[in-house]
């Protein structure tokens, strides 16, 4: 068989794999991206997320509104962190995000249904992140229906059945249409960020070790300071352009509104971007090729998509991955994006994610400049 | 040591994980001198260059390099250091011109404009400045990085196998400018191959597996190694290889294009032997002055190879 030499064909392959089983960061990557992407698939990510913290605003007071309340309780869906006094208190809570929902019983609620009047129980729903609420409010009609059920007996049985005694209304609030674009735009923002500002920093650095220029540069007197500086500076630019033309896209394309203040995105960001940056250098400092750059890039990145509240609700996410997601710079810059943007926060309100970022951002740089050396080493 | 030494280093030693690449060794270069630097591949050469000029920490060893502490004085010995590296190291999507102009900024060269536009005239090079210095063919790239690496006329220069690779007459036009250099009072210290390049050094020093084998003016290195070369001429010189092997005085037989070089230490042995066979007629016999080639690769055979062993 002339056109094809066994043995040719297996030493190509043998070879391929003595280099693969060499090149140990795209080993591990092809090792443990499937474990990684395996655990956050199948352990972290809930796209019908429970658990959400619920605020009350309690105007009356009686068995029927213990029983709805109990109810939405067990449900798994709300978690009562409290209650509220005033609408104030109740909207302040849900543009901070401490709250996903603050059921409101109105004054003379119980007595209302006694009398056949069908008052309405109010909930205000932060949907920004339309999937994030979007379970745990199809899921009230039912518990709402066996509440009444259960209290409503006796004398009262006639009104427990249905049209229920008395209306829901969800009160859709920063994305009242529900639109998915609204609250996936701005959190691309961040992804977008990620994935350039990282993987071009680290490349950028990995690149003149890899063509030796690293070797003539730190043969002059240049200091480490003034190389960092020097190689991640222009990259800030680049994030600068990328934010511009993307702001503007998201708001004649998608009719993205911004609400908030701009000296609270503009700070938020630009720590973000710093952040990136020092994430991207620290790679630099860990990776021998190019090729491994992008590839530890892109491992990062994937947090940032899975863990972040970008494509899956944070709330859904358990314990662990949510203390995991936490870690990452894209986590606090989606929320802050998202609270800027639809929900007109100001400085004062994301001051919790700048701290975040800020903190993250440091961590990065330190072990950066720990990782740096000025020789050859 | 001595005042007019611009290295005075003794004890450098550099290991990488498991493996001693530079071994104690020392080094004393004289002010205004060509040092050549030779040994075989591997032998630790660009890792003892790279500790001279601060970049990379030895594990071991102390002393000066332009009267800085080699270890704790890398920044100030950097900027009177012109280093060429082995590889070409410029960048090779900047231009020509933009190199250079980079490489003087970073060492804060005075009148830069005017630095550069000389270096660009002395290469010759003026016309063709804004071409990418990846476009250069290896003389010229050598050349630009010869250049670049005196832009800020350094004391000392470190030339890490400069000439590899490069045509014989660019070679010698390189050569020409080491010496020029030498005269002008800059000390120049190069590592080659080429034994045509180590007899116009002042100095040389040999280096294997990490050792220095042995270091003196370049003119005496080959009586200092104590070699007697003889040289045959004649038909079916691999029948008298197989001869002469393991014949008393022979240490080494080397081939020389059409001729045989047979080297010992015993002066005498060697000649009773050669004595011997000459007298078959055969072939024709000449004593021969001392080489640096035969003297090195005789120092090299007898070097122990530490990359064999691991560090205890």
């Amino acid at each position: 068989m002339s056109w094809f030499s066994l043995s040719r064909f297996f030493a190509v392959l043998r070879k391929e794999f003595i280099q693969m089983r060499r090149d140990r960061v795209t080993f591990a990557m092809m090792i443990g991206l499937p474990i990684v992407q395996l655990m956050l698939f199948g352990f972290a990510i809930n796209s019908d997320p429970r658990h959400l913290p619920t605020l009350v605003e309690i105007n009356d007071d009686g068995p029927l509104v213990r029983a709805v309340l109990a109810g939405m309780a067990t449900s798994d869906y709300f978690d009562f962190i409290g209650t509220v006094h005033g609408p104030a208190a109740g909207d302040d809570a849900l543009r901070r995000g401490t709250a996903s929902f603050v059921v409101v019983i109105p004054a003379d609620f119980e007595r209302d249904v006694m009398r056949g009047r069908h008052p309405d129980l109010l909930i205000a729903a932060d949907a920004a992140d339309p999937a994030a609420v979007g379970g745990a409010a199809a899921a009230l009609g039912g518990i709402v229906s066996v509440a009444s059920a259960q209290t409503l007996t006796g004398p009262l049985a006639s009104l427990a059945g249905s049209p229920a005694p008395f209306g829901i209304i969800v009160h859709r609030q920063y994305n009242p249409e529900g639109r998915t674009s609204t609250n996936i735009v701005p959190g691309l923002l961040a992804i977008i960020l990620s994935m350039t500002m990282v993987m071009i920093t680290a490349v950028a650095i990995v690149k003149e070790r890899e063509r030796g220029t690293m070797e003539m540069l730190i043969s002059t007197p240049v200091k480490p300071l003034e190389v960092m500086l020097g190689k991640i500076l222009p990259y800030v630019l680049v994030g600068y352009v990328q934010t511009t033309v993307f702001l503007l896209a998201a708001f004649v394309v998608f009719g993205v509104p911004f609400e908030g203040s701009f000296l609270a995105f503009f700070i938020g960001f630009n720590l973000f971007i710093l952040g990136n940056l020092a994430l991207g250098f620290l790679i630099s400092t860990l990776a021998r090729s190019q090729m491994q750059a992008m590839q530890l890039s892109f491992f990062t990145i994937l947090p940032s998509i899975l863990l972040s509240g970008f494509m899956f609700p944070f709330a859904g996410m358990p314990g662990w991955a949510q203390t995991l997601g936490s870690a990452v710079p894209a986590t606090h810059f989606i929320r802050l994006v998202r609270k800027v943007m639809l929900k007109g926060a100001d400085s004062a309100d994301v001051a919790g994610q700048f701290g975040a970022l800020a903190a993250i951002m440091v961590v990065f740089a330190v072990l950066a400049m720990l990782r740096y050396r000025q020789t050859l080493d | 040591m001595s005042e007019a030494a611009v290295i005075d280093v003794q004890g450098l030693t550099k290991t990488f994980g498991s493996k001693l690449v530079v071994d104690h060794f020392d080094i004393v270069v004289p002010r205004g001198a060509i040092y050549g630097f030779l040994g075989p591949n591997g032998s630790g050469k660009t890792t003892t260059i790279r500790m001279l000029c601060g970049l990379l920490e030895p594990d071991a060893g102390a002393g000066t390099c332009l009267g800085f502490d080699v270890r704790r004085q890398a920044g100030e010995i950097k900027k009177q250091v012109g280093y060429m590296t082995q590889k070409f190291s410029l960048y090779e999507d900047l231009s020509i011109r933009e190199n250079l102009d980079f490489v003087a900024q970073m060492y804060g060269v005075k009148n830069r404009k005017d630095r550069v536009r000389t270096a660009l005239l002395d290469l010759g090079l003026a016309d063709r400045a804004g071409q990418l210095a990846g476009t250069l063919s290896g003389g010229w790239k050598q050349r630009l990085a010869l250049a670049a690496c005196l832009i800020h006329d350094p004391q000392l220069l470190l030339l890490d196998e400069p000439t590899a690779g490069v045509d014989p007459k660019a070679r010698r036009d390189f050569w020409d400018e080491i010496r020029r250099l030498s005269k002008a009072g800059v000390t120049v210290l190069v590592s080659t191959h080429y034994m045509d390049e180590a007899v116009q050094c002042d100095f040389i020093t040999y280096i294997a597996y990490g050792k220095k084998l042995i270091d003196g003016p370049a003119a005496e290195i080959a009586t200092m190694v104590g070699l007697t070369t003889w040289r045959a001429e004649g038909p079916d010189l691999a029948a008298l290889e197989a001869e002469l092997g393991g014949q008393a005085g022979v240490a080494q037989i080397a081939r020389f294009g059409s001729t045989l070089h047979v080297s010992g230490t015993d002066a005498t042995a060697l000649e009773t032997t050669v004595r011997r066979l000459e007298a078959s007629g055969q072939h024709v016999w000449s004593l021969q002055p001392a080489g640096l080639e035969e003297a090195f690769i005789y120092l090299m055979a007898g070097a122990q190879d530490n990359f064999a062993r691991d560090v205890p």
